[in-house]
């Protein structure tokens, strides 16, 4: 509820102060959601009006069509609204060891001006959330997440004096800026020096006058960028890039068709690929790090940090069960599938967390959760595949070898200075 | 906070230890005593310049000596007292078996013994004939339970939900201790374990009196009230020590609580313990992820396998160690314990003998109460709720002069008085309200003793923020963390540290906070010695 939409009532002598409304202003409980404040620039362009929640605001899942946005991805470059994605201030002369006793990675490695990704776990090693931590000063972080976890940052704060702790979501404005030819139009819109950003690298420029940071970050495992701006900023920013890169076939994309761009690039997306332990209920259903294949996010030569001395003990006796990547045979997105050692379906292993198919592989690709020991590279298993064809049900039972992730990961996303395409 | 790195070596102790126990109190000394006795070096650190912490006799008045937070010896079990050979290191008993007077406002106090119960007011509806027999049952009950419940304390907690045989083992051997009460009183102990002492008293008895005294046990030290839910159960968990201590009835050591301490101290020195005062622990050092000993105020440090800590558990994870080394759950979970203290502590320096208004000369040899009703007692505690001291208090009095003159210049005592509520936390500071609290208790104890304020030559009350500074507990609270069911047993102080193991390696705890508790037993030492020895049952 914002205050700012609420007056006190004064009439009569009800001892209870009771909200009323400010004439003209939507009450929260009619439109819950926020709008960003990219909202009416994405509803100009919005042909399908999809729009779904995403953490409190309203954002669109597809524009015109997800194979047109996800081939812009590919091929061209593209504008996403990032902007509900919760962001975290974390300042303080102990908000170093404070970061660093929160995540898994040794935050003291990280200088700054550069972004690392991360994962935190809570005392039993089992995943809360990953996100990335971004410094922005010598005791000034940013911590970028997928869900809200005021809650536990605090919790983790008990013993940590001089820290501050705020979140900023709505403060900032966010773009997700990727495709091959992102560099290109950052560079047509004028910031100059952009060339010189490495990955998870971060610089401030100049955009029509107002200042933009710009990090060479993204969820597509593609050249790309995201920026981060003042919320007043925000539609100007949007039309200068619009304008900027309309020769180099600049399009909005939706959530559909960033979530078959981050498949390809095998990256994790919280409530599909792995459930919070911060929300699940059900026992067995929490995930460590290790069971994600993010071992290479654990460090464990690094100080205590929570969740430690569980991920000791299950990397000494090996994890249950293990994200993989599965190249599915066929063209039928392996959606939901349960998996099998044998053909004839007797000994389940596992399951789907993600499927698709991959336009740019030309490869059917998946996601998925596979107990021990079955989950080994190169492992044969078979997925028990559910199709609806014109509303009768075929069930094919499809083998599927275990592969290493990313499935794509062109050489363009690492280059500095990168192609000018 | 960076990882603490070893120290250059010259600033180090030549010696090194098996086990440093932090703070010399009287959990610290048993578990140094014990570990001592089993071939271990063992170094104590006390922070301050005697031993003993809540157990101590200082002088708070020139000639006038008291115990200076405990003041009564009834929970600490007889085969340690014997084991330790405590009384061969000093300890000697200046009285045993003391008497419970409770005191009526101008009329015939009751005496409550282990026997039962005499004297009273018939006139004033106590004790009527029904109430001496109910009582006999009543106490009969009680004892078998506290007989149940009794041999729990001396044992290190199971854990929930491992496979693990001794963990199985010791739930099973809970189940069958309630289960061979038999069906009547297995019933009866589950259908009163949650409930409060006020509805369990009324059901029992009819004088207000007898309830009152009855019901001043249940809540004493604690920060409850006699209809707070669970206060049957801090009764039941006071009777099971007191039964685990082998009946010791209420006794009062010569020379105060110091002089166990003192024999603590001995026992622990004479079995090859160091103990080293004026030495208060700045920080426990941490190296590869173990406890590595511990550094001083004065900036020494010294290295040790093991650093057990007989500190406060806030103050040992928090403060000492630093929460760096901990997870935020486990953190989160030590920064909830209820820690806060409700009990003050009232010293009076008198020019001669108080008179107790129809109590004779045996009585004032023992303790004397001031809880006429369990209506007096929730009364009093209503006020601590709302950060305020009582208006009318219940106080526990002990007159320590009388059995022992040697604490008091000859002809002149001592009133040491355990008072309720003073809440740690005071509305308006205790700088401000400290005056007037000590006069509501000295005009409440006058009440009982006319003329009284005559005689008193100096005064020191002790809130439980005066608790938390003179002997350095986080929170004031005897018991380091307030004995309730959620903060009992295998969830005392918190789980994943309920079996004197904390989660870093090498470090432990052996204080009041941990399982079964405080008050002077010293179980809690006994059994987290036990536990690093792994000789633990």
């Amino acid at each position: 509820m914002r205050n700012s939409d609420f007056v006190p009532m004064t009439v009569g002598a009800d001892p209870i102060p009771r909200p009323t409304l400010v004439p003209g202003a939507t009450p929260h409980y009619v439109q819950p959601l926020l709008k960003t404040p990219f909202h009416n620039r994405a509803r100009a362009l919005s042909q399908r009006d999809s729009f779904i929640p995403w953490a409190g605001y309203t954002t669109v899942d597809v524009f015109t069509n997800v194979e047109q946005e996800y081939f812009a991805i590919r091929n061209a470059t593209t504008l996403y609204d990032l902007t509900p994605m919760v962001k975290y201030r974390i300042a303080g002369p102990s908000a170093l060891s404070y970061l660093n006793r929160l995540i898994t990675r040794d935050i003291s490695k990280l200088k700054v001006g550069r972004v690392a990704y991360s994962a935190w776990c809570n005392d039993a090693g089992h995943l809360i959330d990953d996100g990335t931590v971004f410094r922005l000063g010598e005791s000034e972080y940013r911590l970028c997440t997928a869900e809200r976890q005021l809650d536990w940052l605090l919790s983790s704060a008990i013993g940590f004096d001089q820290l501050v702790i705020e979140e900023v979501t709505e403060q900032i404005a966010a773009l997700a800026m990727q495709g091959p030819t992102s560099y290109a139009v950052l560079a047509a819109a004028g910031l100059v020096g952009v060339e010189r950003l490495k990955p998870f690298e971060i610089g401030t420029f100049d955009l029509d006058g107002a200042s933009l940071m710009v990090s060479r970050t993204g969820f597509t495992g593609d050249l790309g960028y995201e920026l981060w701006m003042d919320p007043s900023h925000a539609e100007r920013a949007w039309d200068v890039l619009m304008a900027a890169g309309y020769t180099r076939g600049i399009r909005a994309i939706g959530s559909s068709a960033l979530n078959i761009a981050r498949i390809e690039a095998g990256f994790l997306q919280p409530n599909v690929d792995f459930v919070s332990s911060a929300h699940t209920v059900l026992i067995g259903r929490d995930r460590s790090p290790l069971e994600l294949g993010l071992e290479w996010l654990v460090d464990f030569d690094k100080p205590y940090f929570t969740g430690r001395r569980a991920l000791v003990e299950e990397r000494r006796c090996g994890p249950a069960r293990r994200l993989v990547g599965l190249d599915i045979e066929g063209n039928k997105p392996a959606h939901n599938a349960l998996l099998y050692s044998d053909r004839g379906g007797r000994k389940e292993v596992g399951s789907v967390t993600s499927a698709t198919w991959s336009p740019t592989c030309k490869r059917n690709i998946a996601l998925a959760i596979i107990d021990a020991p079955h989950f080994t590279t190169g492992n044969p298993v078979w997925a028990d595949i559910y199709l609806n064809r014109e509303l009768v049900w075929e069930r094919r039972m499809v083998r599927a070898r275990i592969v290493e992730r990313p499935f794509f990961a062109p050489d363009r996303r690492k280059a500095t200075p990168p192609g000018n395409y | 906070m960076a990882q603490q790195t070893s120290p250059p070596a010259a600033q180090q102790s030549p010696a090194r230890y098996d086990f440093i126990v932090i703070g010399g109190g009287h959990n610290g000394l048993v578990c140094a005593a014990t570990l001592a006795r089993a071939g271990r070096r063992v170094l104590v650190l006390e922070a301050q310049s005697r031993v003993g912490g809540a157990a101590a006799t200082r002088e708070f008045a020139p000639g006038f000596r008291v115990s200076s937070c405990a003041h009564l010896l009834h929970l600490m079990p007889a085969d340690l007292i014997r084991g330790l050979a405590l009384e061969s290191h000093g300890l000697e008993f200046a009285a045993r078996g003391m008497p419970t007077t409770a005191l009526r406002p101008g009329g015939l106090p009751l005496t409550v013994t282990e026997a039962g119960v005499s004297g009273g007011d018939a006139g004033a509806g106590d004790p009527a004939g029904g109430d001496a027999d109910a009582y006999a049952a009543y106490t009969q009950r009680m004892r078998r339970f506290a007989g149940a419940l009794a041999p729990l304390l001396g044992k290190v907690p199971p854990r929930l939900g491992t496979d693990d045989w001794p963990d199985r083992w010791a739930l099973l051997r809970l189940a069958w201790q309630i289960r061979r009460l038999g069906k009547r009183d297995m019933r009866e102990l589950l259908r009163i374990g949650g409930m409060n002492v006020y509805d369990l008293l009324k059901e029992h008895f009819q004088s207000p009196l007898l309830q009152g005294a009855l019901g001043f046990d249940a809540v004493l030290g604690s920060n409850f009230g006699p209809r707070s839910p669970g206060s049957v159960f801090t009764l039941l968990y006071r009777l099971a020590a007191a039964y685990e201590a082998g009946g010791a009835p209420l006794s009062q050591p010569t020379g105060g609580l110091g002089s166990l301490s003192r024999a603590l101290a001995a026992a622990a020195v004479a079995a090859g313990a160091e103990v080293r005062t004026n030495a208060a622990v700045q920080r426990i050092t941490v190296q590869n992820h173990r406890a590595s000993g511990v550094q001083l105020a004065s900036g020494e440090t010294i290295v040790a396998d093991t650093v057990i800590s007989n500190v406060d558990p806030q103050a040992t994870f928090l403060r000492l160690l630093g929460t760096e080394y901990l997870d935020a759950g486990f953190t989160r979970r030590v920064s909830h314990l209820r820690t806060r203290g409700l009990t003050a502590k009232m010293h009076l320096a008198l020019d001669d003998l108080p008179r107790f208004t129809s109590v004779s000369d045996e009585a004032l040899g023992g303790r004397l109460l001031i809880a006429p009703s369990l209506e007096y007692l929730e009364r009093a505690f209503n006020h601590s709720k709302y950060g305020e001291f009582s208006s009318a208090p219940a106080i526990e009095i002990t007159l320590p002069t009388v059995n022992d003159p040697t604490l008091a210049p000859s002809g002149k005592h001592v009133i040491s008085a355990v008072v309720q509520y003073a809440p740690y936390t005071l509305r308006e500071g205790w700088e401000q309200g400290r005056q007037q609290f000590a006069e509501i208790i000295v005009e409440t104890i006058e009440r009982y003793s006319p003329g009284l304020g005559k005689s008193i030559s100096s005064a020191q009350l002790l809130t439980p923020a005066d608790i938390e500074r003179e002997f350095r507990i986080t929170g004031g609270h005897w018991h380091h963390a307030e004995l309730a069911l959620d903060q009992f047993f295998m969830m005392r102080p918190v789980p994943g540290a309920a079996q004197y193991q904390t989660p870093v390696d090498g470090l432990y705890l052996c204080g009041a906070g941990c399982h079964p508790g405080g008050g002077v037993m010293g179980t809690a030492g006994r059994n987290a010695a036990r536990q690093v020895l792994g000789q633990a049952a």
